[in-house]
């Protein structure tokens, strides 16, 4: 087994197990998007206007939830000391858990999004592109996550501190992500949005991995 | 193979903690490094491993640290006060992990040598310290590499496997391997090289002119 999937397979395992933070996530996201319908009362053109925006937003909470943990309990129990010695560079390492986090968190929301735009009364026309868009979108948010997760790493309690330094990261993705399924539920075009949500996760995929792994090498200095 | 060190000097959280330790280390050797607590042991040793910031010179194999950090990295295996265990993964698969990231062999050998054995699909986290301890050091013997550094690996552990330790690291540096170990106790090894580390006293003269305006002000 490469050094590559025995670091993957134990992200994995680790947050499936009990303890970890796999599930935490989707219930979140279940019970923000049932509870809306509660606040806002039952009107169904109303859910159908701001649905785009409430699944969006209420993935993007559930994707921070859980990222604290990325690099902190490898940071407590000494695990991340004994990773700069592995062949893998540090970049790699912090790509192969922000896509952990994904596999464990993102990937969840994306299958669990199109039954909640159910009780939303989402447009028809709108599922595909909402599952397409959080397809797209959510990787970037695992990606830049780390980026804050590894400034904060040495910080107890650093959760707060995490979430501002990523929230104002993460509000391009949230934009075009929900204007690529706004746009889908209205039936105009959707496809510079979506473009720019796809020129954005890329971009994240290659800058992330090297902020993040220069962020946790200032921390072991 | 060999490591040297000259001149090293380190600082810990802006304090100097070692300044001006040369020493040697040959293939085959296991030298120790003895002081009281405080001594800046485990700070060396960690600063060998590439996760301090230091000054002086380090070189393995005639590689330096300082410029080449992880071609030097990818023949260091450390144990330090924390074993890196994973509490809801089996001992068996804490290992495993090890073992796969590494690409080290004898996997097999190491839960034998290490009376890991019986503990195979035991949860970390319902093993005793002692327990855990051999499992941390486990990984020294899959991760195929030929410097170890040590910082008391015998804590916690008992006579007789602090026994059967020695055993293993006088098979390492049979091998061909080194080892530098922080340690208090008497490991048995046949008259091993000893460095001896004091606290250092006075504050560093170069480092304390930084705070020059803050004694002003003091005064």
């Amino acid at each position: 087994m490469s050094a590559t999937t025995a670091l993957l397979s134990r992200e994995l395992k680790l947050a499936l197990r009990s303890g970890g933070g796999a599930g935490l996530g989707l219930a979140f996201f279940l019970i923000v998007v049932v509870l809306v319908p509660f606040g806002v009362g039952p009107v169904p053109e109303l859910l159908a206007k701001i649905a785009p925006g409430i699944l969006w937003v209420a993935a993007l909470l559930a994707c921070l939830l859980s990222l604290d943990r990325l690099f902190q309990t490898d940071f407590e129990d000494g695990t991340l000391d004994i990773l700069t010695l592995s062949p893998l560079p540090l970049e790699a390492l912090v790509a192969i858990k922000a896509l952990a986090h994904w596999l464990t968190t993102g990937l969840p929301l994306v299958i669990a999004a199109p039954v909640l735009g159910l009780t939303l009364n989402l447009p028809e026309t709108a599922y595909l592109w909402l599952v397409a868009s959080l397809v797209v979108g959510t990787p970037a948010l695992s990606f830049l996550g780390a980026v804050g997760a590894a400034l904060t790493v040495g910080i107890r309690r650093g959760g707060l501190l995490l979430s501002l330094l990523v929230l104002p990261l993460y509000v391009p993705t949230l934009i075009f992500g929900a204007r690529v399924v706004t746009s889908a539920a209205d039936g105009t075009e959707t496809q510079a949005a979506f473009l720019l949500l796809v020129g954005l996760t890329l971009f994240t995929f290659a800058g992330a991995p090297f902020a993040a792994a220069y962020a946790l090498r200032m921390h072991m200095r | 193979m060999s490591l040297r060190v000259e001149n090293l000097r380190c600082y810990r959280a802006g304090r100097l903690v070692v300044s001006g330790l040369s020493f040697q280390v040959a293939a085959g050797e296991a030298v120790m490094l003895r002081g009281p607590n405080g001594a800046g042991k485990s700070t060396v040793l960690r600063a060998l491993a590439g996760m301090l910031q230091f000054d002086g010179t380090v070189e393995l194999d005639g590689v330096s640290l300082a410029k080449d950090r992880d071609t030097v990295q990818e023949k260091i295996a450390y144990a330090g006060h924390l074993d890196a265990i994973k509490p809801q993964l089996t001992v068996e698969e804490n290992l495993r992990f090890w073992a796969n990231l590494f690409g080290g062999s004898g996997f097999d050998r190491a839960m034998q040598d290490f009376h890991l054995s019986e503990l195979a699909d035991r949860p970390a986290h319902t093993c005793s310290a002692g327990q855990k301890r051999r499992l941390g050091l486990a990984r020294l013997a899959v991760s195929d590499r030929p410097l170890w550094l040590l910082d008391e690996p015998t804590v916690s552990l008992d006579v007789e496997t602090t026994a059967r330790f020695a055993e293993i690291l006088r098979h390492h540096c049979a091998a061909g391997g080194m080892a530098l170990v922080a340690t208090h106790i008497d490991l048995g090894l046949d008259a091993p090289r000893e460095i001896r580390m004091a606290p250092i006293q006075q504050a560093d003269p170069d480092h304390h002119r930084h705070d020059a305006f803050l004694g002003e002000v003091w005064e």
